[in-house]
């Protein structure tokens, strides 16, 4: 009884075909050269392998509610005053909480009056209102809207960083929420060799702001402290002037600046740098957004005559008095240095950073260690394959054939697939090979040829038994198929884990492994199969099977 | 060619040495631990990326030597860096250097470190050389990793207990994680004893490892289900034995042979998987033992301690297979 094949064998070879595809297909030539830049055309390395750098940051997302409750505050102060109710002060107190305004010093006759304004619907959809005695109110951001805010503040920073990174011009960056952590942002930056580039995205990090200036400047904290009676209104803040003050002095002052900034490093739409033309002096010329530019000049308008301070990174880097109301475009001079101007700019227009960014994790693969780990990587993968396929052919001579044919299909698959990824996204979404990935293609040789093993140790038990060759072969496969089955199912479960919980060059274990174990599925079951069949049809009755 | 045609040996005989030698590498390693807990406060020496801290691997132009190194890096005033040569031999050049720092408690300056040793060089020491490899791992990220990789391997040994629980019985399942437990141990103290790093890698390793043992206690299992619906007259302990010795030639073959893949990622695939590799050598050689030493004499011991209470001595396979 001979079994008609035609079918199987046309579709082994479509999966052949393609996976070949999937790994040659941007290959220009057949010529060896030719061959081995398709191949890296199609198929991605990490950065263990390429080389690049790995980091992971946090974004202080505490800093932006902070920024968001500061404002509210100041409207809210603004607006007691409005209607004459009594109060000492509106303010932020803890830094670590700042989803909660405290207003302080209110009288117990105001409190419906309290209550009418601030449960008003302009604060109740985002804000609760307690009363936390007599004189003491509290404003507290609900959990919704703060973690809204908080996710908010994630994607802005995670849009910036990639504004920042696609204009130094580094291709295929990974910049996405990272999974571990609240708030961490994961950066990959492959090819990148230089420490210096890295810094140039890290240091990019700072943040702009414009605030009101209520005094100074003062020689130092105590003398900025005595100019308010020793005790500083909590709607104010201290911050030290950096760099060559105009007049020349280089001494460090002090200045008293609002908490609340006029202008925030998200208002600025475009920036560039300039020289300004009467004082030779380096300046950025920026535009603000529509929203802060109505703001900005609704402030300069009501504050002619008074200064305000450019506060970078906590320090303050320019002092202005404004002589006329500014819309919504403008001039930092200060001073900064060339380099710094450029940056300055670069940095305003691609979007500042809602909130500042701390390192959690860096790490750093020169290109020429990646290089050596392909080497080593590939030698014992070749190494491993060619000793399993001659202990293979020694040990089930006829049968082991089928079983290099097997094992060299899967591995064709293994990198068919990795190269597909690769094809059909466009190189966005491609699998990655890592280091740990090569061990895990290495791996899935050892447990591919373990399903072969299966097979042929119960196929020579059935002939044992004294079955015929096609029943042997039969039950052989019919039996192993169960154990098959629960031993990839058990190993794809702790794959897809790995998965799951792994980052980077790990992850990379998972793919590979999880991809070789479905390929073996395939190869070491399906083809194996077909090859034994095609070769039953072409045996003599009463001839042995090689096994 | 044919190894173990007809073999017949009584495993179940030998438990109590299987037991015995369990028992010393597994308490070897819990002693080793417990010594590494007071003296480093960790059961293993943990690597980077779950202790933190910063990692430079240099490459110098000529031949590094370690002491001036160690001076150049005393005299810049950077404290607590251990520096140690890299034997590579897949380099192009041996002339390897890893400095590392402990970890840094404050995340605003984590950089600091790197930059210190990059500078003390540079400053101290007359040999051009390149970074290779820096990590930099600040505390919050390796404690998030340590929790999420303990996490993934005791899903994972749940995942397939549920998985054997349904295809096999509870019994089965347990003595499967059982087994799979006791390779994790063993390996992880094979680390502790020797002294060795465990890294992310090596967790990825250690997972692999129980996939693996995993894999061959579920050939050993398959093979029992199957004796017990055959014959059903035979004595659990008999048909045990007999399915050791039926697969006995599929476990060492295949063992073996991934035994020799890995241990070709061990001698070839460079320094940057040696933890990764050391864990699977280890892991395979355990893995094969516990499938034949551990898991199986356990489906035994369960029957006969239902049996010593009076229970009667259902076989534990009673489910069909279901294909």
């Amino acid at each position: 009884m001979k079994k008609n094949l035609n079918g199987k064998i046309a579709l082994i070879v479509a999966v052949l075909v393609v996976c070949l595809w999937g790994i040659f297909g941007a290959s220009k030539g057949l010529s060896g050269k030719d061959l081995s830049e398709g191949l890296q055309k199609r198929i991605h390395y990490g950065l263990d392998l390429r080389g690049g750098a790995h980091l992971i940051l946090q974004v202080k997302v505490n800093e932006a509610v902070y920024a968001e409750t500061s404002n509210v505050a100041a409207q809210v102060q603004q607006e007691l005053k409005k209607a004459s109710l009594s109060f000492s002060q509106v303010y932020v107190p803890d830094a670590d909480k700042p989803e909660a305004i405290r207003i302080e010093g209110t009288t117990p006759e105001s409190s419906s009056a309290i209550e009418t304004l601030l449960g008003s619907t302009k604060y109740s959809n985002e804000f609760e209102l307690k009363s936390v005695n007599d004189n003491t109110w509290t404003l507290t951001m609900k959990p919704m809207v703060l973690t809204a805010l908080k996710s908010k503040t994630d994607q802005q920073a995670i849009e910036a960083l990639s504004d920042r990174v696609n204009a130094l011009g580094i291709s295929e960056p990974v910049i996405q929420a990272y999974g571990l952590g609240a708030d961490q942002i994961l950066v990959e930056l492959p090819g990148v060799e230089n420490e210096s580039d890295i810094e140039k995205i890290i240091q990019g990090t700072n943040r702009l702001e414009i605030h009101a200036v209520a005094g100074g400047p003062y020689k130092d904290e105590q003398e900025a402290l005595a100019s308010v009676g020793g005790a500083l209104p909590a709607d104010q803040e201290l911050k030290s002037f950096l760099g060559v003050v105009n007049s020349g002095s280089d001494s460090q002052s002090i200045y008293r600046l609002e908490r609340v900034s006029v202008v925030a490093g998200t208002d600025f739409r475009s920036a560039d740098p300039s020289t300004n033309q009467n004082t030779g002096q380096r300046e950025v010329r920026f535009t603000l957004t529509n929203e802060a530019g109505e703001r900005f000049y609704d402030y300069t308008s009501k504050n002619v005559g008074q200064s305000m301070a450019v506060v970078m990174n906590d320090q303050v880097r320019e002092v202005a008095s404004i002589k006329e109301p500014i819309h919504d475009t403008g001039e930092i001079s200060g001073s900064f240095s060339q380099d710094e101007v450029v940056a300055l700019s670069k940095l305003l227009s691609t979007g500042a950073l809602p909130a500042s960014l701390t390192q959690l994790e860096k790490r750093f693969v020169g290109a020429s260690l990646g290089a050596d780990s392909i080497r080593a990587g590939v030698k014992a993968a070749v190494f491993g394959v060619l000793v399993v396929m001659a202990f293979m052919l020694f040990y089930y001579r006829g049968s082991g054939v089928n079983a290099d044919l097997a094992l060299l299909l899967n591995l064709i698959i293994l990198l068919g697939i990795l190269g597909l990824s690769s094809a059909l996204s466009g190189g966005a979404n491609a699998l990655t090979l890592t280091l740990p990935g090569i061990a895990g293609v290495i791996l899935t040789i050892g447990m591919g040829v373990d399903s072969n093993v299966l097979i042929f140790e119960r196929i020579r038990e059935e002939v044992r038994a004294g079955k015929a060759p096609s029943a042997a072969v039969d039950q052989g496969f019919a039996h192993a198929w169960i154990t098959i089955v629960d031993t990839h199912v058990t190993t794809i479960v702790s794959a897809a884990i790995l998965f799951m919980f792994g980052t980077g060059p790990v992850k990379g274990f998972a793919v590979t492994l999880t991809i070789g174990l479905l390929a073996n599925l395939f190869t070491a079951v399906y083809v194996s199969r077909v090859i034994f069949d095609a070769h039953l049809n072409r045996m003599k009755p009463g001839e042995a099977v090689s096994i | 060619m044919e190894l173990f045609r007809g073999v017949n040996v009584d495993w179940l005989r030998l438990k109590w040495y299987f037991l015995a030698f369990s028992m010393i590498f597994s308490v070897a390693g819990l002693v080793k631990m417990g010594v590494n807990m007071t003296q480093i406060h960790s059961p293993v020496p943990l690597g980077v990326d779950f202790k933190g801290g910063t990692q430079v691997q240099v490459k110098f132009e000529q031949t590094p030597d370690i002491n001036r190194i160690r001076q150049a890096v005393a005299a810049a005033g950077v404290q607590d860096a251990t520096i140690q040569s890299i034997q590579s031999e897949i380099s192009t050049s041996g002339n390897e250097v890893l400095i590392s720092l402990p970890v840094q408690q404050d995340e605003t300056s984590l950089d600091a470190g790197r930059k210190q040793i990059v500078d003390a060089l540079q400053a101290h020491y007359n040999n051009p050389f390149t970074e290779s490899n820096v990590s930099v791992v600040g505390p919050t990220v390796g404690r998030q990793l340590e929790t999420k990789a303990a996490l993934a391997t005791l899903y994972s040994m749940a995942g397939m207990l549920v998985y054997l629980w349904f295809r096999f019985q509870l019994i089965y399942g347990v003595a499967a994680v059982v087994a799979c437990f006791h390779d994790t141990l063993i390996t992880v103290g094979a680390f502790a004893l020797t002294n060795q790093e465990i890294s992310l890698t090596v967790i990825a390793a250690i997972l692999t490892l129980v996939g693996y043992s995993m894999n061959d206690t579920i050939v050993v299992f398959d093979r029992i289900r199957e004796n017990l619906r055959l014959s059903r007259r035979e004595s659990l302990p008999d048909v045990v034995n007999r399915s050791i010795n039926q697969t006995l030639s599929r476990t060492v073959l295949t063992s073996g042979l991934t035994f020799l893949t890995v241990l070709s990622l061990y001698i070839f695939g460079g320094q940057v998987l040696r933890g990764f590799s050391f864990a699977l050598v280890v892991g395979i050689l355990i893995g094969t033992y516990s499938s034949i030493a551990v898991a199986a004499p356990m489906l035994v011991a369960w029957q006969e301690w239902r049996a010593r209470r009076g229970k009667t001595a259902t076989l534990p396979a009673a489910k069909r297979a279901r294909v």
